[in-house]
């Protein structure tokens, strides 16, 4: 598939995103500057849309940079762990910073995420069996051990309703004012997409990466930042979107390889459209209510999913 | 010229290397051969500062490798590792321009279009650049990794078994591709390797090693004597001169 076919579907999806909903907006209606028309897309719409396309497209990206630098196909954000650590680095942050500012949660979160994220990389490290499956089965035990935490001290502290608003992502409550965070990955992607190259060597594992003269440990650094941040980011905005960062890099990687000089535009524009598909069918499924994004991509998801672990060997 | 000083590595407790000096002279092919668990994949991946070392030196061109910077090393050092399992979908052509990494950072400019052209030729995998690595045999694959590390371009090459996954033939082809690269390239070539018949036949001198010492060294006629090998493998080992060449015999 070229890449111009796919940004025309995206942008095509993104104008569809914005005229679908309860409230009825017409073309017309914004062609006659019609201000009520106006409003319903400056304030929920437009914003809606953005923040769908920014989370999709960052997503895609941090699933592909852990894939690139764990080797491994099955690891993402959801697989690995980083998303669980980043919903208790939220709720650390709520109950011992109790009215901290937006941008304080998400540092808290990133760190949570970070730290988390480093930690599996370090099991990885000590693992002695390196079977493709194994490696993200370790990571969603991990995961799900600190996601027990989290809801333990959320019953404890009466947080879990709080909690449970991170859980499942939901672009049903964006509009302005509350999504301008995303825009934090922005400058994040511009990063990952200049350190393309560097990934794709690094993903060649240490020894390979350094005969080439590549500082190993500083790229990975900084593509674990990148996925930390964005995962936080993305938590406190939207919710947890699974299995995103899982398919979308996968899908790619079947037809254009895994060269991320190759493969990092496919994956950002399949991500955005991929979101895109599932919001708009969340909303009109059961219409005028909808089903939640975060949902939507788990059904969605886990059928793409499954079928790509039955296909493993023809292409992994 | 590499020169290694009193090199030692321990991995725990257990010495792996223990006090070794070696010197290996430019425009060469020198083997190091020996019994498997005697350190030479070790004292390569030192040599090459993949590997820190323990205690001592390793001098490359009068200079500590572990002084230089990693990207200017990655000019005049290469070294390719025994294991290179690929679990990645890319083509030959895009391992082989890895090579290039450390001049253009990925950007390739024409003349490294050119070099990674060359590379891909002189092992013969033209016909198979544009296809994915894990659809090539072992022997195809061990080609294409080769020719990345000619691409890389670099005065010192090192191999870690380069004959591993080929058959006869091709090993064959692989040892003469190194001869001609010294001969016609001037380029200093290390390689660890098993078969001590291609040591015997293609290498100008041979480090023997054994228990993480070494045990013999010097020109190749003067290692592939029955008494040397047989400190060196606890074997009986004959040796017999055929049109020119020492082989061994010890089955």
């Amino acid at each position: 598939m070229k890449l111009i076919y796919l940004l025309i579907i995206t942008v095509l999806l993104a104008v569809c995103s914005l005229f679908v909903g309860v409230e009825n907006v017409s073309f017309s209606a914004l062609w006659n500057l019609d201000e009520e028309a106006w409003n319903i897309v400056l304030i929920s719409r437009l914003p809606r849309m953005l923040s769908i396309v920014m989370a999709g497209t960052s997503l895609g990206i941090c699933g592909l940079i852990m894939q690139q630098l764990t080797q491994n196909k099955f690891v993402s954000p959801t697989t690995a762990g980083t998303m669980d650590w980043a919903r208790l680095g939220i709720l650390v942050s709520l109950l011992v910073f109790t009215d901290a500012s937006p941008i304080w949660k998400m540092c808290i979160a990133a760190a949570f995420a970070l730290f988390g994220t480093l930690l599996f990389m370090g099991i990885l490290q000590r693992l002695k069996q390196k079977d493709t499956i194994f490696i993200p089965l370790v990571g969603i035990m991990l995961g799900n051990v600190v996601s027990s935490i989290a809801t333990f001290f959320a019953l404890k502290f009466d947080l879990v309703q709080n909690m449970s608003s991170w859980l499942q992502g939901d672009f049903s409550l964006i509009m302005e004012g509350r999504y301008e965070l995303l825009y934090i990955s922005v400058p994040l992607l511009i990063i990952a997409f200049l350190f393309a190259n560097m990934f794709t060597v690094a993903g060649m594992g240490e020894d390979f990466a350094t005969n080439l003269g590549l500082p190993y440990k500083y790229v990975v650094n900084v593509g674990l930042i990148i996925v930390a941040i964005i995962t936080a980011v993305v938590i406190l905005t939207v919710g947890v979107i699974p299995f995103l960062g899982l398919i979308v890099p996968n899908i790619v990687s079947i037809y254009r390889g895994d060269n991320l000089k190759n493969s990092i535009w496919h994956t950002a524009v399949l991500g955005a459209s991929f979101l895109l598909v599932c919001d708009i069918a969340g909303r009109l499924i059961i219409y005028p209510y909808e089903i939640s994004v975060g949902l939507m991509v788990g059904v969605i998801g886990t059928g793409i999913f499954l079928y790509m672990l039955l296909r493993r060997k023809a292409y992994a | 010229m590499i020169v290694a000083e009193k090199l030692s590595k321990f991995f725990g407790s257990k010495k792996v290397i223990q006090d070794v000096s070696v010197e290996v002279k430019r425009g060469a092919i020198t083997s190091f051969i020996g019994p498997n668990g005697a350190g030479k994949s070790t004292l390569l991946s030192m040599v090459s500062r993949l590997l820190k070392q323990d205690d001592g030196i390793v001098y490359l061109d009068g200079k500590d490798v572990h002084k230089q910077k990693s990207k200017d090393l990655a000019k005049t050092i290469a070294i390719l590792r025994q294991s290179n399992v690929v679990q990645m979908r890319l083509t030959v052509r895009e391992l082989v321009s890895f090579g290039r990494f450390p001049y253009s950072s990925g950007r390739l400019t024409a003349e490294d279009e050119q070099k990674v052209s060359e590379a891909i030729a002189y092992v013969n995998l033209e016909e198979l650049e544009d296809k994915y690595l894990n659809e090539l045999s072992g022997g195809q694959k061990q080609r294409a990794f080769i020719a990345m590390v000619l691409a890389q371009d670099t005065e010192y090459i090192l191999l870690d078994e380069p004959l591993n996954n080929l058959d006869m033939k091709h090993a064959v082809q692989m040892m003469k591709l190194l001869r001609k690269l010294v001969e016609d390239f001037g380029k200093t070539i290390l390689l660890v390797i098993h078969d001590i018949n291609f040591a015997s036949v293609y290498s100008d001198r041979i480090v023997a090693m054994k228990d993480g010492q070494i045990v013999a060294e010097g020109p190749t006629e003067d290692i592939i004597q029955s008494d040397v090998l047989k400190s060196i493998y606890d074997l009986d080992i004959d040796v017999h001169n055929i049109s020119c060449n020492r082989i061994c015999v010890y089955f």
